[in-house]
C-alpha cells in the first residue's frame, strides 16, 4: 500500500514542483520589471506631460489639468503603481500617451512585425552560423578556420544602423533591386490578420501578390539583423563541435564507416545541440536590440519602433507595456531552452 | 664605453622583453588589432591639433564631394567630414573605456561580494543581476537616456546600468569556485579578514577572465554608445559623435561621403577593439580551446586537430 504511493509521489512532483518554482520566479521577474520601468520613467527631470500635449497646449492649465486628471497622475506614485497593477491584471495596460490607442492593441500590431523579422533572422543565421562554425571546427587552425573567425568577428563589429542604411542606399535607391521601407507597398491591402505575420496571413488568404512583396520587404532587415547572430552563432557552433568531435562516439561513428554527412548530421551536430539552443537564445535577446535601431531605419512599425516612441516622448504606459513584453519573451525563451534541452538530452534533469 | 655598456644592456634588456612574449601572441589578428586600436586611441587624444577644420564650424560649402578641399567631403550644413570624422574618435573612443571600466569595477564588486559572502546578498545580488539582464540592452539603455535627458553623459549611465551584470555573473562563479580553494582556507585560518583575503587573494585569481570580458565589451559599448546617438538619445548637435553623423546623413542620402565615413569609422574601431579581445581570450582564458594549441606550432600535423584526436 505504502510502497506505490512512495513511488508515483518523486515520479510526479519534480515536475510540478519545478514548473511551479519557475512560475514563481517568474511573476516575481516581471512584477521587478514593471516597477523598474515605472521608476525610470517616473523619476526623470524631463516633463511627460508636455511631452505628450506638446509646447501649446501644455502652456494651458486647464488642459493639463484635465489631462492630468484622467490619467490619474495627480495620484501619489505608489498609488499609480498600484493602479497600474491592478489593471494589469485585468489585462488593462493602459492607454497610451504617444498614439491614444490602448497599450495592448498597439502591442497586437507591433509584436508580429518584429517577431515575423526576428523569426526569418535566428533561422537565416542558424543555418549560415551552424554551417560556417561546423567548417570552421572541422578545419581547425587551417586557414578557412581563420577566415571564418574573422569574418564572424566582423559580423559582430558592423554597426548595424549603418549597415541598414547602407544597404537600403545600395538595394533601394541605386540597384532598385528591393523594396522601400515598411512591412508592404502602400498600394498593397495588408492580408486579414490571423497570425499578424504578413507572410504567412497572405498564404492564409491565399494572396500570392501580398506575399511576394511582405518577403521582399523583409529581406533586407533580416539580412541586417543576421549579420550580428551569424558572428555569434559561429563562434559558439565552433567550440560546441570541437567539444563534441573529440568523443568517442564520434570515432565509433567514423569507424563503423558511416558516411561524412551522416555523422555531421546525426552526430556531431546533435551532441552539439544543447550549447548551440542556449546560444540561439542569448541571440534572440540581441535580435531584439538590434531591431530597435534596424526598425529606425526601415520604418518598419514593430516593437523597437513603439520602445523608441514611447520611450522618446516619456509615455510610461507605452514603455511598461514595452518593458513586460521584452520581459516575458526573455521568461519564454529561457523556459523554452530548458525544455528542449530535456528532449535533446534525456540525461538533463529538472534542477 | 659606458655609453657601449649602456647600449649593450638596452638590447638585453629589450630581448628580455620581447622574449618574454611568448611567439603565440604574435598573431596578425592580435597585431592587426592591437595597432588599429592604438592607432584610433592616438587619434582620439591628439585629433584636435591635427583636423584642418573646427568640427562644428559651417564655413565651407555644403554637400562637397571627397577630394577637393574638404578631404571627405563637407555635410549638410558646411562641415568638413574628416575633420569631424576624427574629432569623433575623441568623443566615443574615451567615453566607451569609461564606460566599460566603471561597468566593470561595479560588476567586480557586486560579483565578489555575492559570492563571497553567499546566502541572502548573494540571493539578492544576482536576482537584480537577473532583472538587469531580462532587458534586452538597447530597449533598456534607451529607456534609461530618454528618462535622464537625452546627452552623451546619460548614454554612458545608461550602457553603464546595462553592462555591469555580465561583470557580475561572471565575478561571482569565478570566487565560488576559488573561494573554497585551499590556499584560501589557508589565509583565512590564518587569521585573515574576508577583505584582506577576497582582495589579495581572490581578485587577483579573476584579473584574467574578467579582463578578456571587458576588452570584448569595448567595442560593444562603442556600438551601443553611437547607436543611441543615432537614435538621437545620445551626442546633441553640433557635437561630432559617429553614430550621429549617420543618421545626419539620412536627411541627405545622395551625398553618401557623409554617412560613410563614420559608418567605416565605428566598424574599424570596433572591429580593432574584437580582434584584441579575441586574441586575449586565447591568451588568458585557460577555458576556452581556441587554436591556441595549433597556432603556437603552426606546422603541428593538420590531423592532429581535425577531430581525430582524443
Amino acid at each position: 500500500m505504502r510502497a506505490p504511493a512512495k513511488r508515483r509521489k518523486p515520479a510526479r512532483s519534480p515536475l510540478a514542483g519545478y514548473l511551479l518554482r519557475r512560475l514563481g520566479t517568474s511573476i516575481l521577474l516581471l512584477l521587478g520589471v514593471t516597477l523598474v520601468t515605472f521608476i525610470l520613467t517616473n523619476l526623470v527631470p524631463g516633463d511627460p506631460i508636455a511631452a505628450a500635449l506638446g509646447e501649446g497646449a501644455s502652456q494651458n492649465p486647464v488642459t493639463v489639468a484635465a489631462y492630468v486628471e484622467r490619467h490619474g497622475l495627480d495620484q501619489p506614485l505608489p498609488v499609480q503603481y498600484l493602479t497600474y497593477l491592478t489593471n494589469l491584471v485585468q489585462g488593462d495596460l493602459g492607454t497610451s500617451l504617444t498614439t491614444g490607442r490602448p497599450v495592448t492593441e498597439d502591442l497586437a500590431t507591433a509584436i508580429p512585425a518584429s517577431f515575423e523579422v526576428a523569426i526569418w533572422s535566428i533561422i537565416v543565421s542558424l543555418c549560415v552560423g551552424t554551417a560556417l562554425g561546423t567548417i570552421a571546427a572541422y578545419r581547425r587552425g587551417r586557414v578557412s578556420d581563420q577566415v571564418v573567425r574573422v569574418v564572424s568577428l566582423i559580423g559582430l563589429s558592423v554597426p548595424t544602423f549603418w549597415m541598414a542604411l547602407v544597404s537600403f542606399h545600395v538595394f533601394f535607391l541605386q540597384l532598385r533591386i528591393a523594396p522601400g521601407s515598411g512591412r508592404l507597398s502602400p498600394m498593397l491591402i495588408p492580408p486579414p490578420t490571423v497570425t499578424g505575420l504578413y507572410t504567412i496571413d497572405a498564404l492564409l488568404a491565399g494572396d500570392l501578390e501580398v506575399f511576394v512583396d511582405a518577403s521582399a520587404h523583409l529581406m533586407l532587415p533580416v539580412l541586417v539583423l543576421s549579420l550580428f547572430t551569424i558572428g555569434l552563432l559561429t563562434r559558439f557552433v565552433r567550440t560546441a563541435v570541437l567539444e563534441v568531435l573529440s568523443a568517442d562516439y564520434i570515432r565509433a561513428a567514423r569507424a563503423k564507416g558511416l558516411s561524412g554527412p551522416r555523422v555531421v548530421f546525426d552526430y556531431v551536430l546533435r551532441g552539439a545541440s544543447l550549447p548551440i539552443l542556449t546560444i540561439v537564445g542569448v541571440a534572440f535577446g540581441a535580435l531584439l536590440s538590434g531591431t530597435v535601431l534596424v526598425e529606425a531605419v526601415f520604418a518598419w512599425p514593430g516593437l523597437g519602433t513603439y520602445a523608441y516612441d514611447s520611450a522618446t516622448n516619456l509615455d510610461l504606459p507605452g514603455v511598461m507595456g514595452v518593458g513586460l513584453v521584452v520581459g516575458v519573451i526573455y521568461l519564454v525563451i529561457n523556459f523554452v531552452v530548458d525544455l528542449l534541452y530535456g528532449v535533446l538530452d534525456p540525461r538533463v534533469r529538472l534542477g | 664605453m659606458s655609453v657601449g655598456e649602456g647600449g649593450v644592456k638596452q638590447r638585453r634588456i629589450r630581448r628580455a622583453v620581447f622574449a618574454r612574449i611568448p611567439r603565440a601572441w604574435l598573431t596578425p589578428l592580435a597585431i592587426i588589432g592591437l595597432v588599429v586600436a592604438l592607432a584610433w586611441i592616438v587619434v582620439a587624444f591628439t585629433a584636435s591639433s591635427f583636423i584642418p577644420f573646427s568640427p562644428t564650424e559651417q564655413s565651407l560649402p555644403r554637400l562637397q564631394p571627397p577630394g577637393g578641399e574638404a578631404l571627405l567631403g563637407t555635410d549638410g550644413l558646411g562641415r568638413d567630414v574628416f575633420s569631424r570624422l576624427m574629432a569623433g574618435a575623441g568623443v566615443t573612443i574615451p567615453l566607451a573605456l569609461l564606460l566599460v571600466a566603471v561597468s566593470t569595477l561595479v560588476g567586480v564588486i557586486v560579483g565578489a561580494v555575492a559570492g563571497f559572502f553567499g546566502r541572502w546578498v548573494d540571493e539578492t545580488l544576482m536576482r537584480l543581476t537577473d532583472l538587469v539582464m531580462a532587458f534586452p540592452t538597447v530597449i533598456l539603455a534607451m529607456v534609461i537616456a530618454a528618462s535622464l535627458g537625452p546627452s552623451l553623459f546619460n548614454a554612458v549611465i545608461a550602457g553603464i546600468v546595462v553592462s555591469w551584470p555580465q561583470y557580475a555573473r561572471v565575478t561571482r562563479s569565478l570566487v565560488l569556485s576559488l573561494r573554497t580553494q585551499n590556499y584560501v582556507v589557508a589565509g583565512r585560518l590564518l587569521g585573515y579578514s574576508p577583505l584582506r583575503s577576497l582582495l589579495r587573494d581572490i581578485l587577483p585569481n579573476i584579473a584574467g577572465p574578467v579582463l578578456v570580458l571587458a576588452a570584448l565589451d569595448i567595442g560593444t559599448a562603442i556600438l551601443l554608445l553611437s547607436g543611441l546617438s543615432f537614435l538621437g538619445l545620445g551626442a546633441q548637435p553640433p557635437t561630432a559623435e559617429w553614430g550621429s553623423m549617420i543618421s545626419e546623413a539620412m536627411r541627405n542620402f545622395d551625398s553618401w561621403w557623409i554617412g560613410v565615413f563614420p559608418g567605416l569609422a565605428i566598424l574599424t574601431v570596433v572591429m580593432a577593439f574584437n580582434f584584441l579581445g579575441d586574441s586575449l581570450r586565447d591568451i588568458l582564458d585557460p577555458t576556452s580551446q581556441t587554436e591556441r594549441e595549433s597556432t603556437g606550432v603552426t606546422h603541428a600535423p593538420a590531423q592532429a586537430s581535425d577531430g581525430g584526436e582524443r
